[in-house]
């Protein structure tokens, strides 16, 4: 007969005995030794039907594709950028993904990125080798000026985030600070010192009571003690550009003048074209005899 | 049974004490006292490992770092690594390899620091008891803790977890046997002999101490939910 011997969102630490008989099915966390099911990893419990798993509750980040991470650039390559994003290996931005520019074949890349600079990245791949791509484009990625960087641990993020992002926009709307939220748990806040400091504090507090209930609640509370009743009832603040990366606008390109993006862009382009001021009368001269009148 | 020269009966250990997520800026740390020895562990990583030639494609290595603090000792121990110092890194390494499992990390290196910050003899266990907290608190894939405690023999009695008054009787002729065991499996990773014992003596010592063991498994069990239910008394 099988049977559950720890509650289900209990803490279980390693080597501890979590379920008898074969009915239980290991998952994530956990390991099956004879006929026990045991933890090998420090971690919220759950059951899911008959399946265990644990939650981890420490440890490093676990990077994922898909997830927007903020990582400090520790080398720049021949073509790309090396960046740390907290993980067990460094990430690599590849020039494509770091910039909209063209960048000529030997160019100076420290003009994008140089050696500390902080940039919000997504993880475009990682690969079996653990080699891990990516990219700076894209809205709410590239380099980060200003504000202040803090960390906690990447299994706290979900609760600094919230659900689909209530937290952090309560955060955003009730100071006015911009911030970004890496699931690497590095996060970047810009605003008045005063509002920073505010944002420091609600997080620190989310870190330290993120397991338990009630936690939207508690931050409230918090805001309005710093910031004032009127603080929470502020109008959201639209989403707004966040990094540097941000594709040039259109609109400042002429048609008239402007080819179409092509392999030649930013090149100076006076070399490959005829010069403007060549009388035209001359090309359509030679020209109209046989297009436009028969 | 005589009583030891603190009240102790044989079987017994010292007071225990643990706690984890002690050192802010590490990935998983512990610190775990027995009696008047003190071990803080932090572990870091995984992470990347440099110099490039320890590396190992196959499979992520655990880098150990036994250290005594000069005035962890009546007298002031000189710092710096020392012959001693390089073995008992090396066997903490080897009491706790068997348990981890890095082979997700190729590559990469899991360090821990040992830092003794009292010692009254049995450090090398202190150690080993406080490393397996902090791995655990790391949240390193690990199939179990590892506790690990002394036993000696004193006027032809074993006797568990000696203290430093009891291992420096006779002239330091004291026998000691360090142990550390996985509870799960009943298997020994540390066994070493220090003095001379016979046969028979190391074998009854090694079923002697799993009661101290279980104890002391307790404690750091213990230790690690402390550390994550602590809001919730708040």
């Amino acid at each position: 007969m099988s049977k559950l011997l720890v509650n289900e969102r209990a803490i279980v630490v390693p080597g501890e005995l979590i379920a008898e008989g074969m009915d239980f099915l290991p998952s994530t966390g956990t390991y099956r030794a004879n006929d026990h099911i045991i933890a090998n990893r420090l971690g919220l419990l759950q059951v899911s039907g008959k399946v265990v798993k644990t939650v981890p509750l420490s440890g490093v980040y676990q990077p994922k594709k898909n997830d927007v991470v903020i990582g400090k650039v520790i080398d720049v390559l021949i073509s790309g950028w090396r960046v740390d994003i907290g993980g067990a290996y460094s990430a690599v931005i590849g020039l494509k993904d770091g910039t909209f520019d063209f960048v000529a074949r030997g160019a100076d890349l420290t003009k994008y990125f140089c050696i500390d600079d902080y940039a919000a990245v997504k993880i475009t791949n990682v690969t079996s080798q653990n080699l891990i791509d990516i990219s700076a484009k894209g809205q709410g990625l590239g380099k980060l000026t200003g504000g202040r960087l803090i960390t906690v641990n990447s299994a706290k993020v979900p609760r600094v985030i919230g659900k689909s992002g209530s937290m952090v926009s309560l955060l955003k709307r009730a100071t006015g600070c911009r911030i970004v939220v890496g699931q690497n748990g590095l996060i970047w806040i810009n605003g008045t010192p005063e509002e920073e400091y505010v944002v420091v504090g609600a997080i620190r507090m989310i870190e330290k009571y993120a397991h338990i209930s009630g936690l939207t609640n508690r931050v409230e509370t918090y805001l309005k003690e710093k910031l004032g009743e009127e603080a929470l009832n502020r109008p959201e603040v639209p989403e707004e550009q966040v990094g540097e990366s941000e594709r040039p606008p259109m609109r400042e390109r002429r048609p008239d003048r402007d080819r179409p993006r092509s392999r030649f862009e930013g090149r100076d382009r006076r070399e490959r074209r005829p010069p403007r001021d060549r009388p035209p009368m001359q090309a359509s001269e030679e020209k109209t005899p046989q297009g436009s009148e028969e | 049974m005589t009583k030891r020269h603190d009240g102790r009966s044989n079987l017994d250990v010292r007071k225990l004490q643990a706690k984890a997520g002690v050192i802010k800026k590490a990935d998983g740390s512990a610190y775990f006292k027995i009696g008047n020895t003190a071990a803080y562990a932090a572990v870091y990583g995984p992470r990347e490992l440099h110099p490039k030639f320890m590396q190992n494609p196959r499979t992520g290595i655990l880098r150990c770092s036994y250290n005594m603090l000069p005035f962890s000792t009546t007298e002031r121990n000189r710092p710096g690594p020392s012959r001693r110092s390089k073995e008992l890194s090396l066997v903490t390494q080897k009491a706790l390899l068997p348990v981890v499992d890095l082979s997700e990390y190729p590559n990469a290196v899991v360090d821990v620091f040992i830092e003794l910050s009292e010692t009254d003899a049995g450090s090398r266990c202190a150690g080993i008891c406080a490393a397996a907290i902090a791995l655990a608190d790391a949240g390193i894939t690990m199939k179990d803790l590892v506790p690990a405690v002394s036993v000696g023999l004193i006027n032809n009695e074993l006797v568990v977890d000696l203290d430093g008054e009891e291992e420096h009787m006779n002239e330091n002729e004291t026998p000691d046997v360090p142990i550390a065991m996985i509870p799960s499996t009943g298997e020994y990773t540390l066994l070493q002999m220090d003095g001379i014992m016979t046969k028979d003596q190391v074998l009854e010592a090694l079923t002697l101490v799993k009661p101290a063991l279980q104890e002391i498994l307790k404690v750091q069990k213990q230790a690690l939910k402390d550390r994550f239910s602590e809001g919730e008394q708040k």
